[in-house]
């Protein structure tokens, strides 16, 4: 397993650095003099100055690779061109909303895809088997930004049960939100456990153990169900670092205080700081919950460590 | 062809696609009104005279999302036929030639993949300034990566058939063996996932319209409408309901079309391209 896990670290030390290049790179692409446009159009020539020494442009491309890695090493991520503030500060005050959110939404997506796709798997092409791909379809198709609109008129205007936006109502808050974000997952998972778990009984083992005596609904949640979630704990995992970016979307939809609303409002600012380490966290976070989930499939199917 | 046709996912899709596309073609014929110019009260309910309300501007909605599905289309083509360009050309030749070639495209691919795709385009258009090119820019650059991947693992099966080596010994050069030889035999799964990657495309232009990185206002598009039409769910919710159930089905059509297309062509291409 050790193995398997330095493999894993050392798999990822190039990624990571690529993708810390891909971010240093981002202001290096702002068209025209990156100063000038960041500072703003008529800006006078001392703030477009301020700004280039701010951001380190008047130094050679190598050195300020090398700051910002070495800046980053130290966890300084930089100050806000808006507030001066440390936007790390700035982050990590919204990084619980946001994993508040996509846990919730696995929350709902769980409670929604097993109990469909179990039963989905056991009655195969019945009508509650049709009724679940007819919800998959429609779960993968429908757009969040959509979904949550479609949600908020109906619970939250017509009914009012919930509230329209924000994270001041405690859970009756999050409701909404992590469903808009929670459907698409439901839908891929629900498809996932039914082709896996129906795969699985038709195996052998679970009509020897039937054929023993061992009640059908045994076979199936101590048996057969045991193998059939291993391909849908890789998903899972994968899926979770998606909800990250999914986050960006639905936290627009409902003005939730998270990283992906940050994000959004640091580019119509143009604060360019804020953005990049913005970036950069939700992509780290993508990273290491990509990672942990790759560690996890390793633990439960250790045919895995081998390859 | 026949077996095609007789496929339920493949047929819808098409029509729905079909449909789609004439929308957007024939915009300029079928669109009852200007799509910029206010002609009734603000925010006016569906009616007789105007099927779809007007929008907060007192603008056409019916005739705002016929307009809206040619950027929707625009953005969806040029995308897929950069991204596949693209990447077909790089898969083929990292697939072919290998070495340093196929370490560098590989590993810039794994890096491409590691970042989550649609924060990398917003990323994009942060920085290069929201508009229809940037996105598509975007949008490209992060769509290659799927076609680069797929066409060098199918190069890698075909270059050792024997037709290839047949051709090498009576003298092709390489890039004629890859032309001629090697591309037509992995085509098929290209198209496939250029179908879906129509599809995504156009999800995701309409997410970025939606979070204000898109299609600028007054250029309709179906993202951005939506995006207005949150603002007023409660007095006018045919606002956001029209051009979200627009981007949803021409979604749905392009998957089933994408769908039908594997299951009529090769059903193993599900695993290659997903």
């Amino acid at each position: 397993m050790t193995q398997y896990i330095i493999r894993r670290i050392l798999q990822m030390i190039p990624i990571t650095l690529g993708i810390l290049t891909l971010i240093f790179s981002l202001i290096h692409l702002i068209p025209g003099d990156p100063a000038v446009q960041i500072a703003g159009e008529g800006a006078r020539p001392q703030d477009v100055l301020s700004v280039r020494k701010a951001l380190g442009l008047d130094q050679p491309l190598w050195k300020q690779y090398v700051n910002y890695l070495g800046r980053l090493a130290h966890g300084d991520l930089g100050r806000s061109f808006r507030t001066n503030e440390s936007v790390a500060k700035e982050i990590a005050s919204r990084y619980p909303a946001t994993m508040q959110l996509a846990f919730g939404a696995m929350f709902v997506a769980l409670l929604v895809a097993f109990p469909l796709g179990i039963i989905s798997a056991i009655y195969r092409n019945s009508w509650i088997d049709n009724l679940a791909r007819f919800f998959a379809l429609i779960g993968v198709s429908m757009p969040s930004f959509w979904f949550g609109p479609l949600l908020i008129i109906a619970f939250a205007i017509n009914h009012p049960w919930f509230p329209v936006s924000g994270r001041e109502e405690g859970w009756k808050s999050l409701v909404l939100p992590s469903l808009t974000m929670g459907l698409a997952l439901a839908a891929i998972l629900t498809r996932m456990i039914r082709v896996s778990l129906a795969e699985e009984l038709n195996q052998l083992y679970v009509t020897t153990a039937i054929a023993k005596g061992v009640t059908r609904g045994k076979a199936i949640f101590r048996h057969a169900l045991k193998n059939a979630l291993i391909p849908v704990i890789t998903i899972l995992g994968l899926q979770f670092g998606s909800l990250l970016t999914g986050a960006i979307i639905t936290e627009q939809i409902f003005s939730w205080p998270g990283l992906g609303r940050l994000l959004i409002q640091s580019i119509t600012t143009r604060d360019y700081p804020q953005v990049q380490a913005s970036i950069l966290v939700i992509a780290l976070t993508y990273i290491m919950v990509n990672f942990i989930s790759d560690l996890l499939y390793g633990i439960v199917d250790p045919r895995i460590k081998l390859e | 062809m026949k077996r095609l046709f007789r496929n339920f996912a493949f047929t819808s899709g098409l029509v729905l696609t079909v449909l789609i596309l004439l929308a957007a073609i024939a915009a300029p014929l079928l669109a009852p009104h200007d799509p910029n110019v206010p002609i009734g009260n603000r925010l006016e309910k569906p009616s007789n005279a105007h099927m779809f309300g007007l929008d907060e501007l007192g603008r056409d909605v019916l005739s705002r999302m016929i307009w809206g599905a040619r950027v929707s289309l625009r953005v969806g083509f040029s995308v897929v036929l950069l991204a596949s360009l693209v990447g077909v050309t790089l898969g083929a030749i990292s697939g072919y030639f290998g070495g340093i070639i196929d370490v560098l495209v590989m590993r810039l691919c794994d890096i491409l993949l590691a970042f989550p795709g649609i924060l990398l385009a917003i990323a994009l258009v942060a920085v290069l300034g929201p508009s229809l090119n940037n996105v598509i820019l975007a949008l490209a650059v992060i769509g290659w990566v799927g076609y680069a991947r797929l066409v060098r693992g199918q190069v890698l099966k075909v270059r050792e058939m024997e037709y290839v080596t047949a051709a090498k010994a009576l003298g092709a050069k390489s890039p004629r063996v890859i032309i001629r030889h090697v591309l037509p035999n992995v085509i098929n799964p290209v198209i496939v996932m250029a179908t879906l990657g129509l599809a995504g495309a156009i999800l995701a232009e309409a997410a970025l319209s939606f979070l204000g990185l898109g299609v600028q206002p007054p250029t309709p598009s179906w993202g951005g409408m939506l995006s207005y039409g949150r603002r007023y769910l409660g007095e006018a919710n045919h606002l956001a309901i029209f051009p979200g159930a627009a981007i949803m089905i021409a979604v749905m059509g392009l998957n089933f079309l994408g769908d039908g297309l594997i299951d009529a062509l090769d059903p193993k291409y599900r695993k290659l391209i997903r």
